[in-house]
C-alpha cells in the first residue's frame, strides 16, 4: 500500500474577494521509503503541498490520504496528535527550542509529544546523535553550534519517535552548498537505515540531483514525475 | 510536567531584565501589602488592647435599654440583685470568660472642701474588676495599685484641677434612685490616667462604698463587663449569651438583658473598620498590580515567541500542553515575586521592629509598634497572587495554544 495518495487535490487560498488555486487537481502516490523531491519555481505550490500531506493544512478539494488516513476528516487535536505520531518535520530556519539544549532538543518530541520512558528516551536519543554525529554538542544550547549542525540536530529530532514520513520545506536553503550537500546525504543515509520515507523541496539543482523521485510543480499543477537511478 | 517547568524557567531566565522587572514589581506590591497589613493590624490590635483591657472589657451585658440611655447612668436601669445572680451563675461556667466584673455605675460631686466637681464613678469589686480591664492598674499613676473599701481612684484631670493628692480626703455626694441625696468622704488612694474612649475619665470604688452612698441594700448593677480568653471568640460569646440569657423576660414580655461587644460600645470600631477597608483596598491594587504586570508580559512572551509556538505545534505538541507552558511561566514568575517578596516583606517587619518605633494613640504616648503578621495572612496573601499570575497568563496562554501552526511558522 502507498505511503500516500493524492486524489484530484485542490487547495485553494482566498485573500479577501480574490480566490488563488495554489494546488490544481494533483494525483499522485508516494511509497514506503522513498526519497523524494519537490521542484518547481517559486510560488509553484510546493510549500501548500508539503503542508498538506503534513496534516498541517487541508485540501479544499480531492482526497488526501497519508499512512492510510484521509487527512480531512481530523479535527485539530486530531491532527495534532496525527504529526505528532507519524510524521517529522525540518524546517528551513531549523527551528530548534533556544531554551533546550541539543540532547534536550531531540528529546523533546519524545516527552512533550508522545510519552516515551525515560531509558527508552536515551538509548534512541544516543544513537540519533551517533548517527548524526552530534554527540559531542550535545549539551550546547543552539545558539552555540553552526547552521548544517542545527540542520543536523533537526534531522535528529525529526526522527526520535520513529516517523513514517519526514517532511523538509527547504532544509537546506539557508546553508552554504557543501553543508547543503552533506544534510542531504544525511537525509538519504537515514532513509537507508531506517527506511523513513524522506519527502524535501528545493530549488537547488546540485540537491535536487540527490532525489530518487522527483516532482516538478508549476503555477499548481504536478507538471512531470521522475525516478532517478539508484531509487529505492 | 517536569520538562514544561523546565521550558518555563528557562524562557523566564532567557529574557532575565524583564523577569526581573516583573518580578521586582510583584515582589515590591507583596512587600507593601505585609507591611501595610501587619502594621496597621498590630495597631489596630493595640488599640482594640487599649481599649477594652482599659476600660471597656470585652463584652458586657445590662439591663434591656441602658445602653441607649447609658450617658446619663440612669440608676433605674440597673439590673436587680436576682438578674445579677442569674447573670453570674452563667459567666461562672462559661468557660471562654476569663473574669467578669459587675459594676454600679453613678454620677456624683466630688468635693475637696475647697471646690466641687461632678464626677462618674464606677463601684467595682476591686480583684475583679482588676482581672477584667488589666490594664487599669498601669493607669494608677500614683498611689497603691489596689483599693479597699472608704477609698477613691480619681481621674488626673480632676486630681490636677482641684490639687487633690493620694491620702486626701474627699466627699462623694450622690442622688439616688429616690431622689435623696447622700454623702460619703472617702480617701484618695490613687491617680488614674485617662484612657481613650467612654469611661477613660471615670473614677472608681468600692462597690460596698458604692451601695452605701446610693442606699442599696443589694447591689443593683449597671453593668457587667467581661474578659474572654481568646478575643477572637468575641462574636460567638456574644451570640452565645444571648441565647442564654434571650430567654429571661421583664415584666413586660421583653428580653431582661442585652449584649455588647466592645465594638458596639465604642465610637474606635469603625476606625479599626476603616483600617480593615483600606487593607482590603490596598490588596486590590496589589491584584490589579499583578495582573497587569504579568498579562503584560505574557502578552509579550508570546508574541516573540509565534514561530517557537508554530513549530511545536506543528511537530504535534497538543494545545493543552502549549496552554500550560504559558500558565506555568506566569505561575512562576508569580511565585518568584511572591517568594521574594514574602523575604524582604519578613526583614523589613523584623527591622522595623528592631527599631523600636513608637507611636501614640490617645493619652497613651510611647506605645512601642510591634509588627507581627500571621502565617495565615501571608499564606493567603501568596496565594492570591500566585492564583492572580495564572489567571493573568490565561489569555495570553490560549492564544498561543489556538495558533494555527503554518501562520505561526510563517510569521516573521
Ligand atoms: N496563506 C496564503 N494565503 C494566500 N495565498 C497563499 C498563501 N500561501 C501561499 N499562497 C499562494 O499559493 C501559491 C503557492 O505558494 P507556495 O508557498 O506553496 O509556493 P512555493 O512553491 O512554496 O514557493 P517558494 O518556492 O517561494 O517557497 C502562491 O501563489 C502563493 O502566493
Ligand atoms: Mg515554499
Amino acid at each position: 500500500m502507498s505511503l500516500i495518495t493524492a486524489e484530484n487535490v485542490c487547495k485553494d487560498y482566498h485573500t479577501g474577494e480574490v480566490t488563488i488555486r495554489a494546488l490544481n487537481d494533483l494525483s499522485f502516490a508516494i511509497e514506503p521509503a522513498a526519497f523524494v523531491s519537490f521542484v518547481g519555481p517559486s510560488g509553484s505550490g510546493k510549500t501548500t503541498l508539503l503542508n498538506l500531506i503534513g496534516c498541517l493544512d487541508k485540501p479544499t478539494e480531492g482526497k488526501l490520504t497519508v499512512s492510510g488516513t484521509d487527512i480531512s476528516l481530523l479535527d485539530r487535536k486530531e491532527s495534532a496528535a496525527f504529526r505528532g505520531s507519524h510524521i517529522g518535520f525540518i524546517f528551513q530556519d531549523f527551528n530548534l527550542i533556544p531554551v533546550l539544549t541539543v540532547y534536550e532538543n531531540i528529546e523533546y518530541p519524545l516527552i512533550m509529544v508522545q510519552n516515551i520512558p525515560a531509558g527508552e528516551r536515551k538509548n534512541r536519543i544516543l544513537r540519533l546523535l551517533e548517527a548524526v554525529d552530534m554527540n559531542a554538542q550535545k549539551d550546547k544550547y543552539p545558539d552555540q553550534i553552526s547552521g548544517g549542525q542545527k540542520q543536523r540536530v533537526a534531522i535528529a529530532r525529526a526522527l526520535v519517535t520513529n516517523p513514517k514520513l519526514v517532511l523538509a520545506d527547504e532544509p537546506t536553503a539557508n546553508l552554504d552548498s557543501k553543508t547543503a550537500y552533506a544534510v542531504i546525504e544525511l537525509m538519504k543515509k537515514m532513509r537507508d537505515e531506517l527506511q523513513t520515507t524522506f519527502i524535501f523541496s528545493t530549488h537547488d539543482q546540485k540537491i535536487v540531483g540527490e532525489a530518487e523521485i522527483l516532482f516538478t510543480l508549476e503555477d499548481g499543477f504536478l507538471k512531470s514525475r521522475e525516478t532517478r537511478g539508484g531509487g529505492a | 510536567m517536569g520538562n514544561l517547568f523546565k521550558i518555563a524557567v528557562r524562557n523566564l531566565l532567557r529574557y532575565k531584565r524583564r523577569t526581573i522587572l516583573t518580578a521586582s514589581l510583584i515582589t515590591i506590591g507583596v512587600v507593601f501589602v505585609l507591611v501595610f497589613i501587619s502594621v496597621s493590624s498590630s495597631f489596630k490590635t493595640m488599640m482594640t488592647g487599649q481599649i477594652t483591657d482599659s476600660m471597656l472589657g470585652h463584652i458586657q451585658v445590662h439591663r434591656r435599654g441602658y445602653v441607649a440611655s447609658i450617658d446619663n447612668l440612669p440608676l433605674n436601669l440597673n439590673l436587680k440583685p436576682d438578674a445579677v445572680k442569674k447573670l453570674d451563675d452563667i459567666l461562672a461556667q462559661d468557660r471562654d470568660i476569663e473574669a467578669f466584673s459587675p459594676r454600679i455605675k453613678f454620677g456624683g460631686m466630688l468635693s475637696n472642701f475647697v471646690e466641687t466637681t461632678n464626677i462618674r464613678l464606677n463601684g467595682v469589686y476591686p480583684e475583679r474588676e482588676f482581672r477584667t480591664v488589666p490594664l487599669l492598674a498601669s493607669r494608677i499613676s500614683a498611689g497603691k495599685k489596689t483599693l479597699h473599701r472608704g477609698e477613691i481612684l480619681i481621674p488626673a484631670l480632676l486630681s490636677r484641677g482641684m490639687g487633690v493628692k493620694t491620702g486626701d480626703t474627699v466627699v462623694i455626694v450622690a442622688t439616688n434612685q429616690d431622689g435623696s441625696v447622700n454623702g460619703k468622704s472617702l480617701t484618695v488612694s490613687g491617680v488614674l490616667e485617662s484612657a481613650t474612649g467612654p469611661g477613660g475619665r471615670d473614677g472608681y470604688v468600692h462597690i460596698e462604698d458604692a451601695q452605701e452612698i446610693l442606699r442599696m441594700p443589694a447591689a443593683d448593677v449597671s453593668e457587667v463587663a467581661m474578659r474572654l480568653r481568646d478575643f477572637g471568640r468575641l462574636e460567638s460569646v456574644r451570640l452565645r449569651l444571648e441565647g442564654l440569657l434571650g430567654s429571661d423576660m421583664n415584666p413586660q414580655g421583653k428580653p431582661l438583658f442585652e449584649v455588647h461587644t466592645w465594638e458596639q460600645l465604642s465610637p474606635f470600631y469603625n476606625i479599626a473598620r476603616m483600617i480593615d477597608v483600606m487593607t482590603f483596598f490596598i490588596k486590590l491594587m496589589l491584584i490589579a498590580i499583578v495582573l497587569i504586570s504579568i498579562m503584560n508580559v505574557m502578552v509579550m512572551a508570546v508574541y516573540e515567541r509565534i514561530r517557537e509556538i508554530g513549530t511545536i505545534a506543528a511537530i504535534g505538541t497538543l494545545p493543552g500542553k502549549i496552554l500550560s507552558m504559558f500558565i506555568i511561566e506566569g505561575f512562576c514568575m508569580g511565585v518568584l515575586g511572591t517568594v521574594i517578596g514574602n523575604i524582604l516583606g519578613g526583614g523589613i517587619l523584623y527591622a522595623l521592629n528592631a527599631a523600636g518605633i513608637t507611636f501614640d494613640f490617645g493619652q497613651q504616648t510611647g506605645l512601642i509598634l510591634t509588627a507581627t503578621v500571621d502565617p495565615a495572612d501571608v499564606a493567603v496573601l501568596s496565594g492570591i497572587v500566585i492564583i492572580v499570575s495564572v489567571i493573568a497568563s490565561l489569555q495570553p496562554a490560549f492564544k498561543a495554544s489556538r495558533m494555527e501552526p503554518i501562520a505561526a511558522l510563517r510569521h516573521v
